[in-house]
């Protein structure tokens, strides 16, 4: 099994533990990630605020780059994933837009075939690796860990590809298959108020303090998350969210604690980068770790 | 108190406006919008909007436009698409707002130094001359041109950042970054193409 | 303009040309078409008249074919669809086969389309010329009378079924009254009250039950199914399949004796009567009114059943009469009708579909139909609304539209949830001084009555707000929403976000077709439209007539509807069933199509294509037949039998190829 890698700009930097973690994972699977030779921005959700159509244009030059890997996509960054998801679909439901990108692709010599499966790691692990494979790998179980799923938004929406749109369950079922207990978190799918903390703070802060407030409320130990700017957001800013009482609740990519369970050494899981240590909660459950 | 008379005559819309967001990508039902409120309900930052998204489709369809563009509610928006999924008319509400983002930057419908244009403008720039986002020199960029005084308020969190790694000051960048701008310049001249 | 067809000196043809006032001679040269026409082979006589559809026009017809011993009719005028049959009156009054009559449409296809009266006259001409040539191939054919069996079958037996069997068994026609539910009744059944007057639903309901129970004229089968239908109007044969009570009907005498003495001295299942609210037993009646009042026991929940190893103390108790039988098995009973009239009602959203509104995860989220019986006497808590605590709620919120005018769901509009949620919004407050919300898009209340409830209501000190609820959570965010589910919508008047903290939720659920609609319409012949719901003939003028001859559909299955204008359909269909059966016999139009057994090979392609069931293989001869009762003259068969072997009358080749020939025949 092999699967041409999007890391995307943030997987770069602030959302290095999830790289690590997720190459760690992989590696221990033995499912080959080539990185995207020479792959560009996909412009996320703020160039589409600036220019949609060269948003499209931008995501459709790694779409033409990966189909040519013969390979599929693998875009862990929610935001990727949705964009490139949005690219391949609005091209091709809109003459209008796929005449403009097509036509910008066989300026600068590319092929106009973006037809390239995008996958997500929930999936890819899922369906192609299997919970029996992940389950053989796992040496130290997660003994019941609480553990709240955060999707996020666009993960899950508008496409909800191999998961439930509105219940999904994708991430519960690989944790769970590794031994941790998912608490049952409403506020699973509700937003995270992306960048906002970081241009209108206020409404940024509010919309933190709920999702952390809400998971300690369903009793939950960590939250495991799917994409770099939700955990940056949850974990980053707790300290400010928490004011007098601070929620001290570690907030990890979800690959991270594959890496945890799998026996991955901390470094290599990326754990030395969180601000809320997970440490103290592993040795409470008695979950060795490397 | 400080009284206004608003009435609101027939020649202050903007028809072509109003034509424009129904033929903007996921626009195409607005004209069904039954003013349910499900969007507004349904969205996480409306209660911070001054018109909620049910009222911006309302007065965006009939061509609003100064209103529409100059309304908190698009720079609230975080595309989350809560709106869109559930529309029960099949709007695609995010597409929208998406694009009266993008028009209000282009008119310049903010006051100044408003960051969230600001920071559509700066990712914009760095992908022009690199094709990659830098999240560090973005970010240092769109503070020290908006809001210098709360980066600094933030920079114990930038330093520790910096301690684990996160914050990295290597430029990120596509090594054939001139496909990147033929890319965009190519996309730009069509659509002039297309607008004539 | 050249003509190759060999004049034949024994046919004598009429042309007639109509001016139809301005309509036709506006744009078209009337008189320059009859002299066209008169110049034709075998043209006897050509005329042009102002109205040829009135009195005196038919007149000239019929004067002609007397003197002149006419024999093949061409009337250029409007639609066939308007006057064929005016015209063919006319032959027939004068002695000659209707369907020796050809018309030419140059009123919608010409004068009505074109605004060059050159062209136009230019068109209608070549339409003439090949009338003229295609009416020499036209045979005299004769209507079919088909009889028609008196009897009608009604399958559902809500408000709509029995309607229409009181109505046709008041007649004094015998009507078979078949419905799958072990007693009638229908949705309205669960109702306490029904909106606009407020009436009590068993109370107008029970008497037309018991009516239908002791009607002479009405078989009523309950616990029955349709199982299969074969024929044709007027001669249905129906088999219906009976599934077993396990207890004899004719002798159980509805005491219950046998409910009080089962082992079982709690009920233990679900009741399906009380929306799962309560429990019954193994052996139950469906409700206190059940038509017929007899019990019937469930054997997935009955230990003889299953161990056969039961002390059957209702057995026992039966004593003499003995009416229980363990050993039941299904039977089938074959009737024949003439007309069936399907009234099987519909079924209501599941609201576990919209996960935001917590339907079987916040339990005190109610569906509407849950809510009625907690208000009804003879419900689960008699009457008292009451939360799953036993306590009475202080406040209720009614969400309207729920599974309704929504893509992502159902895109219709339900039509009776904006009235029942002001009934139940009424009731809860008459009955608990709840403070109650309805939250809802449009106040839909077009009926007799309807917007002056609505005044009411608005009276009582209800809240209306409107806006399409998001969410229904129990997650409080200010302390006085504690305990309690809050319902989070955009109060779309005021123009901002409420959260609004109740201790009930009433999903107003929207109407569905059956689950099993597309299977029942399969059984008998008629359609499902987009939706699911069965096709009416047309929405405006046949809202209770189907394509199928002979069936007619009624009520809610049609459509969402309330129970006036389920009444009202009944009473429509059953008038349809009854004009059917007092006409004692149907005239079908000849335009069958038949199959020449000579060249017939049997490859059986055109039973495939028949919309309608028609053909069917005869294995002696091993060839195909055509029902020509069934019938309905599509073509299609005729067109792709790959032999030619079946022609249609009135549409043969050689009549096609006659007018194909007249039409391009020009210089």
């Amino acid at each position: 099994m092999k699967y041409t890698y999007y890391p995307g700009c943030s997987l770069k930097g602030t959302g290095r533990a999830y790289e690590e973690s997720l190459l760690a994972v992989f590696h221990a699977l033995g499912v080959a990630l080539e990185e995207l030779d020479d792959w560009n921005c996909c412009g996320a959700t703020t160039y589409m605020s600036y220019d949609e159509v060269q948003s499209y244009a931008l995501a459709a030059r790694n779409l033409s780059l990966a189909k040519k890997t013969g390979r599929d996509l693998m875009a862990p960054c929610a935001a990727c994933y949705l964009g490139l998801h949005k690219t391949q679909n609005y091209v091709r439901d809109y003459p209008w837009i796929g005449h403009i990108v097509e036509h910008a692709l066989t300026v600068i010599g590319y092929s106009t075939d973006l037809s390239v499966r995008i996958r997500h790691p929930l999936d890819i692990l899922l369906n192609d690796v299997g919970l029996a494979a992940i389950k053989a790998k796992v040496v130290h179980p997660l003994n019941g860990l609480k553990v709240a799923t955060y999707y996020g938004c666009q993960l899950v929406r508008p496409y909800a590809l191999f998961d439930n749109q509105r219940e999904p369950t994708s991430m519960d079922r690989l944790l769970a298959a590794c031994g941790a207990t998912i608490v049952d978190y409403p506020l699973k799918t509700q937003c995270c108020a992306g960048s906002q903390k970081g241009t209108l703070p206020e409404v940024g802060l509010d919309r933190i303090q709920r999702l952390l407030a809400g998971a300690l409320r369903v009793g939950a130990e960590t939250i495991a998350t799917v994409c770099p700017l939700c955990q940056f957001n949850l974990e980053v800013f707790q300290e400010q969210a928490g004011n007098a009482h601070p929620f001290n609740l570690p907030v990890l990519y979800f690959t991270q604690l594959l890496a945890v369970a799998f026996g991955t050494p901390l470094k290599q899981a990326g754990l030395q980068r969180s601000f809320v240590s997970i440490e103290p909660v592993l040795a409470h459950r008695e979950i060795a770790y490397v | 108190m400080e009284l206004k008379r608003i009435v609101k005559f027939e020649v202050e819309r903007d028809p072509a406006f109003a034509r424009w967001i129904t033929q903007n990508p996921g626009g195409e039902r607005i004209r069904h919008c039954l003013q349910c409120g499900l969007c507004s309900a349904s969205c996480p930052l409306s209660l911070w909007m001054d018109y909620t998204p049910r009222r911006l489709m309302h007065l965006s369809r009939e061509g609003f436009k100064e209103e529409v563009l100059s309304s908190y509610t698009i720079w609230l928006c975080t595309s989350c698409y809560a709106c869109a999924v559930e529309c029960p008319k099949g709007i695609k509400v995010t597409d929208l707002m998406y694009a009266l983002k993008a028009r209000a930057i282009q008119e310049h419908f903010y006051p100044k130094r408003f960051a969230i244009p600001e920071l559509a403008r700066e990712f914009s720039r760095m992908i022009l001359g690199w094709g990659r986002i830098t999240e560090s020199r973005l970010v240092m960029r769109v503070f020290f041109k908006t809001a210098l005084g709360r980066m600094i308020g933030l920079s114990h969190l930038g330093l520790r950042l910096l301690r684990t790694g996160r914050l990295r000051w290597a430029r990120e960048k596509v090594s054939r970054q001139i496909e990147i701008i033929g890319l965009l310049q190519d996309v730009a001249a069509t659509r002039k193409e297309l607008a004539r | 303009m050249s003509d190759t067809r060999t004049p034949n000196s024994a046919l004598k043809i009429g042309v007639y040309v109509c001016h139809c006032g301005s309509n036709i001679a506006g744009t078209v040269d009337v008189h320059a078409i009859t002299e066209y026409a008169a110049g034709l082979p075998d043209v006897a006589v050509a005329r042009e008249y102002k109205y040829m559809c009135s009195d005196p026009g038919q007149e000239l017809i019929r004067q002609d074919i007397n003197h002149h011993g006419l024999n093949r009719i061409v009337v250029a005028s409007c639609s066939p669809l308007m006057h064929e049959p005016t015209f063919r009156g006319a032959l027939l009054k004068a002695g000659i086969n209707p369907y020796l009559l050809q018309m030419v449409n140059i009123r919608e296809h010409v004068s009505w389309v074109h605004t060059n009266k050159q062209e136009a006259t230019a068109k209608a001409k070549d339409l003439v010329r090949a009338a003229v040539r295609r009416v020499c191939l036209h045979k005299p054919l004769e209507k079919r009378r088909v009889a028609i069996n008196p009897n009608v079958l009604v399958v559902g037996g809500g408000i709509a079924g029995i309607h229409a069997a009181l109505t046709i068994a008041n007649s004094g026609k015998h009507v078979y009254l078949v419905e799958r539910q072990p007693t009638i009744g229908g949705h309205m059944a669960y109702f306490d009250k029904t909106f606009p007057t407020l009436d009590c639903a068993a109370c107008i309901l029970t008497p037309k039950m018991t009516a239908v129970g002791a009607h002479p004229n009405i078989t009523l089968w309950t616990y029955a199914e349709v199982a299969a239908v074969e024929g044709y109007v007027g001669n249905y044969k129906v088999k219906v399949r009976h599934k077993p009570r396990y207890i004899l009907e004719e002798l159980c005498i509805g005491c219950q004796e046998c409910v009080e003495a089962c082992v079982y001295k709690e009920g233990r299942w679900a009741d399906e009567f009380n929306m799962g609210l309560s429990k019954r037993k193994p052996i139950y009646l469906p409700f206190p009114q059940a038509v017929p009042q007899k019990v019937l026991i469930d054997p997935d929940a009955c230990i003889e059943f299953k161990s056969h190893r039961c002390k059957k103390t209702c057995v026992e108790v039966c004593g003499e009469r003995k009416a229980i039988d363990f050993n039941q098995k299904r039977w089938f009973d074959e009737i024949e009708v003439g007309s069936i009239i399907v009234c099987t009602g519909f079924k209501t959203f599941d609201a576990r579909r919209n996960v935001y509104y917590g339907y079987g995860r916040h339990k005190n989220v109610y569906t509407a139909l849950e809510v009625e019986r907690l208000i009804n006497a003879s419900g689960p808590t008699g009457g008292n609304i009451v939360l799953r605590d036993g306590t009475q709620p202080r406040t209720a919120g009614i969400i309207h539209c729920v599974g309704s005018r929504d893509h992502n769901t159902n895109r219709w509009c339900s039509k009776v949830c904006c009235m029942y949620s002001l009934k139940l919004a009424h009731l809860i407050r008459e009955r608990t001084g709840a403070e109650v919300y309805n939250f809802y898009i449009d106040m839909r209340t077009p009926g007799k009555g309807y917007e002056e409830f609505y005044d009411r209501l608005l009276d009582e000190g209800v809240h209306f707000v409107r806006g399409r609820v998001a969410e229904v959570t129990d997650w409080p965010a200010h302390p006085s929403e504690e305990g309690k589910l809050i319902i989070r919508a955009e109060d779309t008047l005021a123009g901002f976000v409420r959260r609004i903290p109740v201790d009930m939720v009433v999903l107003s659920v929207g109407l569905e077709p059956q689950a099993d609609a597309r299977e029942v319409r399969r059984l008998l012949n008629i359609s499902c439209s987009e939706e699911g719901w069965f096709l009416e003939r047309h929405p405006k003028l046949a809202p209770v007539s189907t394509f199928t001859d002979g069936v007619f559909i009624a009520g809610a299955c049609q459509g969402p509807k309330d129970i006036p204008d389920c009444v009202a359909q009944a009473g429509a269909a059953a008038a349809e069933a009854m004009a059917l059966a007092d006409a004692k016999y149907v005239e079908l139009e000849p335009y069958t199509a038949h199959v020449l057994e000579e060249s017939c090979s049997g490859c059986k392609t055109c039973l495939t294509v028949c919309p309608y069931s028609a053909i069917s293989f005869m294995q002696e001869t091993k060839t195909a037949r055509v029902n020509e009762v069934v019938c309905k003259g599509c073509g299609t068969c005729a067109a792709t039998c790959p032999s030619a072997s079946i022609q249609q009358n009135g549409f043969e080749d050689g009549e096609i190829f006659e007018e194909v020939e007249g039409l391009l025949a020009y210089a």
